[in-house]
Parts: C-alpha cells; structure tokens; sequence
C-alpha cells in the first residue's frame, strides 16, 4: 500500500466530462467520462484514466529546514474556455496552472524531413509540398503555464476561483491572498488575521471560497466554528467582515472538546449562490446568507461519536478535515465519515442515507445497500456497532457531477465512481 | 457546574459495565480525568515540535483545550500560582517535562495502574478506539498527588510548551540561532529568549522540545531565572485573565 497513492482531493470540471484527482505524491490524474453511446442511452459513460502528470515535487526550503510536501491539496477547474483545458493545483505553498491539451493529429509530408525528423539530403528533394494533417493516436498533454510561488508562510488550505474568470484566492492558515491567473509574480494579500504575537494566536483560517455569482464576494471559516463574509469593496484589506455566521453554543453539550468539534473543515457555496454549507467534525449546516445567527438546517453525520471524542482526541481522528458536496440542482448535500462510509441529506424530503465505498461489499453495477450504525443497545441484524468502525477508513474527498446523479467518492486510497441507476 | 462532557461520559456507561469490571474499576473522579486530557495535550504538544511541519490549526486547537483545563483548574483554585523563586527553577522546569514525557513510559514497565481512565470506561472492553499511547496510561494515585503538589512545575512545563509551539511555527526548527533571525517578529524573540535563556539551541535530537529548556542554573544566571519566572508570571496572567 503506497503512502504516495493516497488521494487528497478530487474535483470535476465544469461540464462534468472531466474528473481530476491529487495524491499524496504530487500527482494529478484525470479521468474523461465516455461519449454516451445516443442510440443506446442505458448507461453513461464510464469514467477512463484520461491523463495522469506529476504535478508537484517535494521541496526543501533551506532557510527553515522544512521539507515542503508534494502532496495536492486542492484542485480547481477553470471554466472551458477553447479547446484545451486548464486547472489550478496547490501543495502546501505553491499554486500551479496547468493546461490539458489534446493532439490527435499531426503534420505529415515535409519537405526537409523524414518523418522520423532526420533531415533529408537537399539534393533527394525534387519537388515541392505542403505537409498535411493526418490523424494520430490520442495524445494528451499537460504542461504547466503560471507558477504562482512564495506568497504563503503557512500551509494553503483553499483556492477558489472568482466568477469573473480572472483572479483566484488562495488561502492558508492564516492569510487570504488574491491573485490575477496572468501574473505571478504579484498577489495582494486581502486577509491577515496574524496576531502581532504568536503566542495570542488562538483562531486559524480552515477554508475559503468566492461566491459563484458576486466577483467582488467571499467567505471564509475558522477553526472556532465562524464563517466570515467579506465583500472586496469596502477596502483593500478584508479583515473587517460584511458579515459573521456563527451559531451559539449549546451549553447542555459543552465539553473540552467543543471547540474542536466546532471547528469548520470544509465551505462550500450552493450552486445558486443563495445558501453556503460547513462541514463541522459531527454535522453538516445550511447556511442563508441572510442570516448570520444560525443555520437554516443542521445534519447529523455521525452523532454517535459524540461520546468518543475523548478517544478520537487521543488516536487525532478529531483532527480529521471532512470535505462535503453539492448537488447539481442544491437539493441534495453530501460527505464522508469513517468505516469507508458517505452520508447523503436530501433537502427537501429530509430522508438521509449512509452507503459503504468498498470493493468486497460491492460489485460493478450493483445496487448498493443502505449502512446503518447502531449507537447503544442492542444491534439489529445488518447494523454496525460504534466500537467496529474502522476509523482508519476514512472519506474525507467527495465531488458530484454538476449535472447529472454521478458521485465520485475517494477512500485512502481508491477512486469510486457511482451513478444513480438508468431505466 | 461540572457540566462537562468528560464527566457525563463516566456516568452513562457506569451501567453499561459488567459487574466483574465494576468492582474494579472505581469511577475516576472528574479531576484526574480532567488532568489526563491535560496531561495527553501535553504530549500531542511537544510531539507537534518533533515533527517536520507541526499542523499549525491541530496546534492551536490543542493549545486552546490547554489553556481551557487550564483556566477552569485556575477556578477551581487547584492550579495555584505561586512566587517566583530563585535558582532551581529551571532545572526543575526541565525535569517535569522530562517527567511528564518519561512517567507514563516507566508505567508500562510495572506500575500498577490505578482505577482505570475514563476512557476506558466509554469504550468498553475491546474496542478499536483504544490505541494506547503513553499519556493515557492509567496514573498511580501518587504520582497525582505529586501533580497537585507542585502545579507551578505544571505551569511552567505547559506555558514552555505553549512557547514552543508558536515559537516553532516562526522559527520552525530551532535548531541554528540563524533560523532565530529568519523571517520572525523581533518582540517574539525576545520573549524566547528570555524564557529559555539561550539564543541558539544544542544540535536537534529526538526531544527537541525538551531541549529548548535552560541548561542547569548557575550562578551566573540566577539573575536571568528571576527575571524568567517574572516574565512567565505576567504571561500567564494574561492567559488567566486575573
């Protein structure tokens, strides 16, 4: 079992045609999804290894005596704008821009070259022709066009796209910068929340996302369980926030372990842009953006971990940083949880369902079966005990398809692929 | 108003236990569990310090549990604050973090446990959860009763730690006083200095953490402890909030 194969993040493109993930190894793999047969649209295509380039290296910064890890945090696509293909990928402190481009024919027929690329004898070529395109076998290609390098201190956590197709946050611990995808050598820091002294440090920034309709709109979650709005237009430097959303405490649950369990691992905005989701240790919240005081909707992942928190404190599963999802039309929000098991919350007929990702349970294009964990007391047939779960089986990596009912689910070290059945 | 999980915990699963392991097992009291997680965040702590790149959000979460034990044991009056003394000081400083990390090691090897964590009790037998690691190793009565007795050494040990984390997020690896002067506030390291007495560091070993504690005091440095413990009275004032 190879560390360097552990999946860190997993994203489709804005079509959906595309699916990238990053390892642990610095390598980003993309899948395409099969042109739908139209005559026989029983099944949609299945997802096929597209490219596969290695995008990040390890690195040893001198100064500090740090190696810096090759491991892809987070991929973003940007909107397809010809026919070549482009995505942001970050490690710890550098963003790259890649562009996927494909090449499926090539010239042929010069006049001072073999085929192979050896240069003729001039005094063989007798006559006169233009080369010509003839097909090739499908070649696809990355290459990186924009390093954006040493502007972060501390670890990127995010990145996200503007809706105005040309600037990009980057965040990490404890800054937000903006950058133009153009220009690399400049970004502005619009968030600093760095105490004067590091020892008054008692908040960090766990992840941030522009708003998909607002240029000029983002926000960004903390590790005490807040979420700030900034809107670029009051000033220069976002650190005053527009908005703060924060749910009060529930004093009848206070333990030491409340603020960890608070803490956000994950934000993402709904599709519309009128509501945001935070994946908390135990829940995932709906939020309005009109209202700051509490969530318009909370869902329970995993409550029966909350009389375990000591323990998962001790083995550090509490530190875990679950990501959770969207779908296509916001009526349906998804994330892990341990035991290889993903929680689905249907918003609208409040039903949830809990699925298991693994090989033995499953096989290809079989239904899969409902998983239900028995809290206390006596367990029913086909339900888990609490204390059987695998916590080292995680799902910290969902995406779904912008449009259709496909679900891409990443265990620690496997991709699957599901789709809602057709007919 | 111990409305804390810890404690809750202890009680809900009082029923679940069978009767063999209850006659053993007296419930902890709320206190010893309180300074087991202390204890434990210790060592999440100082273990961040030996890692390449310490996780700043899980460091600053764990410093928060910290100084939120921290601050309730100051309200229960059972983390006294004491005077600063003389020379001693640091050399005492430095053998309770040695003690911290190094007593729970010499309890596996044959202390007999005392009545069991709380931990144990929310598990149960058996379960996957319980990885053991050397800070929830059960503690004998005794060695708390040490605990209770000398919290300035606590105190001490825990704000180095404190220190240490965010110390090591500017410098990193404090391994050259080079480092020291890299890309860092010059206030905080002053404070570093102060607190340690010693601008550049030993050669990095595998208890790094516990070798950016003051060498044993000698007379010359009497003076410097003074002015140590001063320092560490008003940063822990702020902390307390007094």
């Amino acid at each position: 079992l190879q560390n360097t194969d552990i999946i860190s993040t997993v994203e489709f493109n804005h079509s959906g045609e595309l699916l990238a993930t990053g390892d642990k190894g610095g390598r980003v793999v993309i899948f395409q999804q099969e042109q739908e047969n139209k005559i026989q649209s029983h099944s949609r295509g299945e997802y096929n290894v597209y490219s596969t380039f290695q995008s990040h290296e390890p690195e040893f910064d001198y100064l500090k005596s740090l190696e810096i890890e090759e491991k892809i945090n987070k991929i973003r696509w940007l909107p397809q704008k010809n026919a070549a293909q482009f995505l942001l990928s970050t490690n710890d402190k550098t963003i790259k821009l890649w562009k996927i481009s494909e090449r499926d024919k090539r010239p042929e027929g010069y006049n001072l070259k073999e085929e192979d690329g050896r240069y003729r004898d001039p005094t063989t070529v007798t006559t006169l022709r233009v080369p010509v395109f003839r097909p090739m076998d499908l070649m696809v290609e990355a290459s990186p066009r924009r390093i954006f390098a040493n502007a972060h201190t501390y670890h990127i956590n995010s990145i996200s796209i503007n809706s105005d197709y040309e600037t990009y946050l980057s965040a990490d611990d404890l800054r937000i910068n903006l950058w133009h995808l153009e220009i690399t050598d400049r970004s502005f820091n619009i968030v600093d929340i760095k105490p004067a002294n590091m020892e008054e440090l008692t908040e960090v920034i766990t992840a941030a996302e522009f708003h998909p309709n607002s240029c000029n709109t983002f926000v960004y979650s903390s590790s005490k369980g807040t979420i700030r709005l900034c809107d670029m237009r009051a000033s220069a430097l976002c650190d005053r926030h527009s908005k703060l959303f924060e749910e009060p405490e529930d004093p009848s649950n206070r333990s030491f372990f409340s603020e960890i369990i608070s803490s956000i691992s994950d934000v993402k905005f709904s599709h519309s842009g009128r509501y945001m989701m935070t994946r908390d240790y135990l829940s995932v919240k709906i939020w309005d953006l009109n209202m700051e005081n509490r969530p318009v909707e909370t869902y329970q992942v995993h409550e029966y971990l909350r009389s375990k928190l000591c323990s998962l404190y001790e083995n550090d599963c509490i530190f875990d940083k679950f990501e959770c999802c969207w779908n296509g039309s916001d009526s349906v929000v998804m994330t892990g949880s341990y035991n290889n098991f993903f929680r689905m919350f249907d918003r609208n007929t409040k039903r949830d369902i809990t699925l298991e990702a693994s090989r033995e349970n499953n096989k290809p294009r079989t239904v899969l079966k409902p998983r239900k964990v028995c809290a206390s007391g006596k367990r029913k047939k086909d339900e888990i005990s609490v204390d059987s779960l695998d916590f080292n089986k995680k799902i910290l990596h969902t995406a779904w398809h912008p449009k259709e009912n496909i679900i891409a689910v990443a265990t620690t070290n496997n991709l699957y692929i599901f789709q809602d059945k057709v007919n | 108003m111990f409305a804390r999980g810890l404690k809750r915990k202890c009680a809900d699963h009082e029923e679940d236990m069978g009767g063999a392991l209850a006659g053993f097992r007296a419930v902890p009291s709320y206190s010893l569990q309180r300074q087991s997680l202390l204890d434990m965040s210790l060592v999440k702590l100082q273990l961040c310090h030996m890692l390449v790149e310490p996780n700043l959000c899980r460091s600053v979460l764990i410093a928060n549990t910290v100084r939120q034990i921290q601050e309730e044991m100051t309200q229960d009056g059972t983390w006294r604050v004491a005077a600063p003394q003389s020379t001693g000081r640091a050399p005492l400083d430095r053998l309770v973090s040695t003690e911290i990390l190094c007593r729970s090691m010499r309890e596996q090897d044959g202390v007999h446990p005392a009545p069991g964590m709380g931990d144990d009790h929310v598990l149960g037998p058996g379960s996957e959860l319980s990885t053991v690691t050397s800070a929830q190793t059960p503690r004998d009565p005794q060695n708390s009763v040490w605990e209770m007795d000398s919290p300035r050494e606590n105190r001490g040990n825990f704000q180095k730690s404190l220190d240490q984390i965010f110390e090591t997020l500017e410098t990193r690896n404090p391994s050259s006083a080079e480092e020291l002067f890299s890309d860092m506030d010059s206030s905080y390291y002053d404070l570093d200095t102060v607190l340690t007495g010693v601008v550049s560091r030993a050669e990095p070993g595998p208890c790094d953490g516990l070798q950016g504690l003051p060498p044993v005091a000698t007379p010359a440095s009497s003076s410097s402890c003074k002015s140590d413990l001063g320092e560490l009275d008003h940063v822990m004032e702020i902390l307390v909030e007094t």
